[in-house]
């Protein structure tokens, strides 16, 4: 299908599935019931998964395939969000364009980075994408305040041009729309308990993101995909046999980069301000943890990661000591309080702590992160059913 | 030229915390081979040492006073401290002022604590994996730390100031002939750095001359050929692990008087001690030393209203700005070998 | 077992879609369900306290949440009421906001713009909150405000100090009870010439962001007229945690004022700093040379310790405060927590107090009828005497408290006394004026 092997294409409608059910699938608790504090089905967690699944496809174009881990990914990020939003704030809130620009800003600006940095190899190509990034990152929070609006982020105003657009509507700023479908408009749909919301952004970004999820395949498989690889396998035997490796490097970085700043274009999209922390370099590590988290190099890893990570922020964050004492309402009080006690420092303000706990336990014990836990679980099992049709069968399965 | 002059002594200041995290870090890299995300925690372990130290000192009775009301309209509780109690006001007083020299003594042994059972329990599974992963096991680990202080102690700052025989300032100006008044310097920044430069000559000299730390550095250079010569090079290893840790929690305990310590100082020094490795070379002791002053330095210098008025902005970037430049025109940074950590 | 506060989206679960078995679609955006987004339909409305819970302010954070957490107990007729019973509006009965039960949701801002507008986004699509409010810093106060205005949800603003959330940022659902940098300047200037004398040289330091920024204007126009000279005013990193390459040059300059425009750690180590180089101990020009700190934070000075004794600066409220409103807050909080509130907690309450007693006399909770509830109102009772809340620009008009840091504090929370209580003419001012100048209102949203 598509140019892809059977076992891509397979993936890549699981992939599609996965993304045109999420509403479905992120709120399988119903409404009221105490598990409902775990869903995330609403659109603008939904569309953090899509985006951010975008930004780790892309940065595990480069590190997946290269091993080349730069540490100032979120940089590309933050200037395609600036200049989407200054095509918002100038030409229109039709988000085409604003996703476009942000796309060709960014990846020009990785061109820049990637060209110096890609002068060397290792950690110190990390400590170079590190430096262009916190540089970006403090100068767009303090002199280029005028540009990035500083610490408040630069949003949109009453008083913005807008060539292609109005200015306002009854006092308010215009939606961020799609040729008059505006982003936030939603549809709800409720079956019985389950309230179930169909987010127009959300599924503009899911498009996008299968679109990016299938150019990451077609990347992976191609021959260049082959040439990244040996550039990580052993790029000193590449340059024996007389092979310039730069142009392919240079090549992966600005896509990546590209990616980033598509990631940007459509967070603007979804909800116009970009804020200067987003190129901070703790934004560059979260993508690098997501990537790795989630199983670097393989296809789908990023995107898990990408879920996980926004999911602990976004539902652990919201937990608070009245809703524990409200789970564990049924026990005695005494060992309500304990048990609330125990986890307390677990939820709500000590959500790093969890998150810091599970990135500690996944890197330990699934070194491929969770794609390998997801093999793992798989293997087990398959081992299963086959010991159930044949019983003893496990002993005379040859070794691999 | 006055103002020259201060920056440099404020700039010593800065470069021997980097250079005392970045030495701790080469250290662990050099010996171990990982890359420790968790090294600025470990710094703030070290500041968390004195302020516990001082709550340990200052443990108190409540003893009620009648004649003041507290807020609520209370009569007044006035917090004795046991130290002030049993040893009179003045010896206990005073005990209680030195609390952060105090608690170097108690920093060692946390921090050799600390630093085995990190190296043992932890990071020794993680000799053969990838640096990435080395990154994110320790990232992690740096986080729990992190959070578990913030439990305990908050996260707003805690002041815990130097003894009071270090709490004035010394006029360099009035030594050196010029105005008085002009160059003026802090005592607790001088003791700083000379307890800087102790602990960097005691680790070098540590490595230099004992049989010990010759053992370690022909490890650092080849440490397959000195397993096999029979010599336990992992335990040794172990020990430079905790050494390092040692090395990063004195720092922050001195560090405390300087500024009062919160929960996530250590990532603020990680980032830039991480750059400050790299700009020293990987895997080169005297390297990280001398970044860490050189950067120290020169951050200082760029932070001159002088300077800012010709080049908006560049107090905020002139680490990294430093650093590229070092990169691009020093391959492997100021002294790092060749084919450490670049593939 | 003993808690009840329910904290589910309370509003078109169980009852109003229970039972409708076979999948029927409601399109909520099409203007027909509600007359505005979030709409309380059940017993209970849902509030959202959006508040740092990590980071460096994640102390004044859990403060903003206790307050917010005895305002709800209030307003469900628990606890002692309060401010319910100095408050001049007598609407709220203790019966929760037009009968009904008051939740609340809460969430972590990360004192970060994205983290923040996420946060607050989760709270109105998936909890339902009909207002949110909270926040510690101005940048996060102003991200989230026009979040609002565009979501159709009233913001009740927290600590916000800059003069742009208010100014060329305000939005008409946003409210700031809070006062700002041109508030501090004016109420600061006058107290500082009678002590120090009107023929001083300062020297500035303001954090690299725009709350500095604001604040370096209020206070340099401030002192500038009353005949103070502005030596330098030099930018320092947000990020920096040593002071003492920018604090040595003030040794150079003949300055004899330092004023800190800084705000929580920036200013615990600038002003540690400070004090290390021995600036207090100086005499320049024949004077003391003596140093500023625009807005004091007690929570934050305790990190300060000894350094923050005799040092000028402004707060919105203190808990020593003698009114009848004060000392109930101070009472309740105090009994229920076992320590005084900080102003951050302060504001917080009053918030969420002046909240529903718009929707009570408005008899709505439509946005729009709550700003008209608010625009205008003036209140008393609930500490800083009589307020305004002026209709231009949504900003509460009220006394603004002089502090000095005291010299023998009696506990850890007895940092700060009052020098002054700056009356609210001195430090009120048009609604256009330059510092402020930029921003329109807009019109309230109700949201669909």
């Amino acid at each position: 299908m598509l140019g892809l092997n059977r076992k891509d294409s397979l993936l890549f409608v699981v992939v599609i599935c996965l993304t045109m059910f999420a509403p479905f699938l992120l709120n399988p608790f119903p409404e009221g019931s105490e598990l409902a504090q775990f869903n995330a089905g609403y659109p603008d967690l939904m569309q953090r998964f899509v985006i951010f699944g975008i930004f780790a496809i892309g940065f595990n174009i480069l590190f997946g395939l290269t091993g080349y881990l730069s540490f100032g990914h979120a940089a590309f990020l933050g200037v395609g969000s600036y200049a989407g939003v200054w095509m918002m704030k100038l030409l229109t809130m039709n988000v085409i364009p604003a996703i476009l620009i942000s796309v060709v800003v960014a990846g020009l600006f990785s061109v820049l980075v990637g060209y110096i940095s890609l002068r060397r190899s290792g950690i110190y190509f990390s400590i170079l994408t590190l430096a262009f990034a916190q540089m970006s990152f403090s100068l767009a929070y303090s002199v280029l305040t005028p540009i990035t609006n500083g610490e408040t982020g630069l949003q949109l105003s009453l008083n913005d041009p807008r060539i292609l657009g109005v200015s306002e509507v009854d006092g308010s700023i215009p939606p961020a729309n799609l040729f008059g479908l505006s982003m936030r408009d939603s549809t709800e749909l409720a079956m019985g308990n389950w309230l179930f919301t169909f987010n127009v952004g959300y599924y503009l970004s899911a498009v996008v993101m299968l679109i990016a999820f299938y150019v990451a395949i077609r990347i992976f498989r191609s021959p260049f995909g082959m040439m990244l690889r040996a550039v990580k396998s052993n790029q000193q035997r590449l340059n024996y046999t007389g092979l310039n490796t730069k142009p392919y490097t240079l090549a992966a970085f600005v896509i990546s980069g590209m990616y980033a700043g598509l990631a940007g274009g459509l967070m603007v999209a979804m909800d116009p301000l970009a804020g200067a922390e987003r190129m901070q370099w703790t934004a560059s590590g979260e993508v690098v943890l997501m990537t790795i988290l989630g199983g670097a190099g393989t296809l789908i890893g990023p995107i898990l990661g990408a879920g996980f990570i926004k999911y602990f922020e976004n539902i652990f964050s919201k937990i608070n000591e009245s809703i524990l004492h409200q789970w564990f309402a049924f026990l005695p009080d005494g060992l309500e309080d304990a048990l609330v006690f125990m986890v307390y420092p677990f939820i709500g303000k000590g959500w790093h702590l969890t998150l810091g706990i599970m990135f500690m336990l996944v890197v330990i014990f699934l070194p491929g992160g969770l794609v390998e836990g997801g093999q793992r679980l798989g293997r087990l099992f398959r081992r299963r059913r086959k010991t159930d049709t044949k019983p003893g069968a496990g002993a005379t399965e040859p070794a691999e | 030229m006055d103002a020259l002059l201060l920056q440099v002594l404020n700039g010593l200041d800065k470069g021997s915390a980097y250079a005392l995290i970045a030495l701790g870090l080469t250290l662990i890299f050099g010996t171990l081979g990982v890359v420790n995300f968790a090294h600025g925690a470990l710094f703030m372990l070290g500041a968390f040492c004195a302020v516990t130290m001082q709550r340990i000192l200052t443990l108190s009775y409540e003893v009620v006073d009648e004649t003041r009301t507290d807020f609520l309209g209370n009569p007044l509780k006035v917090d004795v401290p046991y130290v002030q109690s049993w040893f009179g006001d003045s010896v206990g007083g005073g005990i209680i002022d030195w609390a952060v020299p105090i608690s170097l003594l108690m920093a060692v042994p946390v921090m050799i604590f600390v630093g085995f059972a990190m190296e043992r329990g932890l990071i020794k599974h993680f000799y053969k994996r990838p640096h990435a992963d080395q990154i994110l096991v320790t990232f992690g680990l740096a986080i729990v730390l992190q959070e578990i202080i913030k439990y305990f102690y908050g996260a707003n700052p805690i002041p815990t100031p130097a003894p009071d025989a270090f709490a004035g300032s010394f006029d360099f100006g009035a030594m050196l002939g010029m105005q008085a008044g002009s160059i003026i310097y802090p005592y607790w920044r001088l003791v700083y750095f000379f307890f800087a430069l102790a602990i960097i000559g005691g680790v070098f000299a540590f490595l230099q001359f004992t049989t010990f730390g010759m053992v370690v550095r022909a490890g650092m250079a080849d440490r397959e050929t000195v397993g096999l010569l029979g010599i336990d090079i992992d335990r040794r290893f172990t020990i430079m692990f905790a050494i390092a840790a040692v090395v990063a929690g004195l720092a922050g305990v001195m560090y405390a008087p300087i500024n009062s310590p919160n929960y996530h100082m250590g990532m603020d020094f990680l980032v830039l001690s991480f750059v400050v490795v790299v700009v020293g070379g990987m895997g080169s002791l005297p390297g990280a030393v001398a970044a860490g002053f050189v950067l120290g330095i020169l951050e200082s210098f760029a932070s001159m209203a002088e300077v800012v008025a010709f080049l908006p902005g560049i107090n905020q970037i002139i680490i990294y700005l430093v650093a590229i430049i070092i990169l691009l025109t020093r391959p492997r940074g100021l002294m790092g070998r060749k084919g450490v950590m670049e593939d | 077992m003993s808690k009840t506060d329910l904290t589910r989206r309370g509003v078109m679960k169980t009852g109003a879609v229970a039972g409708a078995g076979l999948a029927v679609p409601t399109i909520f955006t099409a203007r027909s369900a509600s007359a505005f987004v979030n709409e309380p339909t059940g017993g209970s409305v849902t509030l959202g306290f959006n508040v740092p819970q990590t980071g460096p302010y994640a102390d004044e954070g859990a403060d903003e949440l206790r307050a917010y957490e005895l305002a709800v107990e209030h307003l469900n007729g628990g606890g002692d009421g309060g401010m319910l019973s100095t408050f001049s509006s007598k609407t709220l009965d203790g019966t929760g906001i037009l009968g009904k039960k008051v939740e609340y949701v809460t969430g972590d801002t990360q004192t970060k713009s994205d983290a923040a507008r996420a946060s607050a986004k989760s709270m109105i699509e998936k909890d339902g909150a009909i207002m949110i409010t909270g926040g510690s810093s101005s940048g996060v106060a102003v991200a989230v405000q026009a979040l609002c205005q565009e979501a159709g949800i009233i913001f009740m603003a927290g600590l916000t100090h800059s003069n742009d959330t208010t100014g060329k940022d305000r939005k008409a659902n946003g409210f700031r009870h809070f006062f700002n940098s041109y508030m501090s300047g004016a109420a600061l200037a006058p107290v500082l010439a009678n002590a120090y004398g009107t023929d001083r040289k300062a020297y500035h330091l303001t954090a690299d962001y725009n709350w500095g920024y604001t604040t370096e204007e209020a206070i340099t126009s401030a002192t500038e007229a009353m005949g103070w000279e502005t030596v330098e005013t030099v930018k320092t990193p947000l990020a920096a945690t040593d002071f003492s390459a920018y604090i040595t040059p003030v040794l150079q300059s003949d300055a004899d004022v330092l004023v800190l425009n800084h705000y929580g750690g920036n200013m615990v180590n600038s002003l540690t700093n400070a004090v290390q180089f021995g600036l207090r101990d100086r005499i320049v020009n024949g004077k003391q040379f003596e140093i500023v700190v625009p807005l004091y934070s007690r929570l934050m000075a305790r990190g300060a310790g000894e350094n923050v004794k005799g040092i000028f600066g402004s707060t919105n409220w203190h808990w020593s405060l003698q009114d009848e409103g004060s000392k109930a807050f101070t009472r309740s909080f105090g009994t229920k927590y076992g320590f005084p509130p900080s102003q951050a907690a302060h504001t917080c309450y009053v918030q969420t107090l002046l909240y529903a007693d718009a929707v009570q006399r408005a008899g709505s909770f439509n946005p729009c009828a709550v700003v008209e509830a608010l625009e205008g109102f003036e209140f008393d009772g609930l500490g800083n005497g009589p307020t305004l809340y002026r209709a231009e620009d949504h900003q509460c008009f009220k006394d603004v408290l002089v502090v000095r840091g005291k010299e023998n504090p009696t506990s850890e929370f007895d940092l700060l006394e009052i020098v002054e209580i700056t009356p609210v003419a001195q430090v009120t001012y048009p609604h256009d004026h330059p510092q402020f100048a930029g921003g329109a209102l807009g019109s309230c949203n109700p949201g669909v």
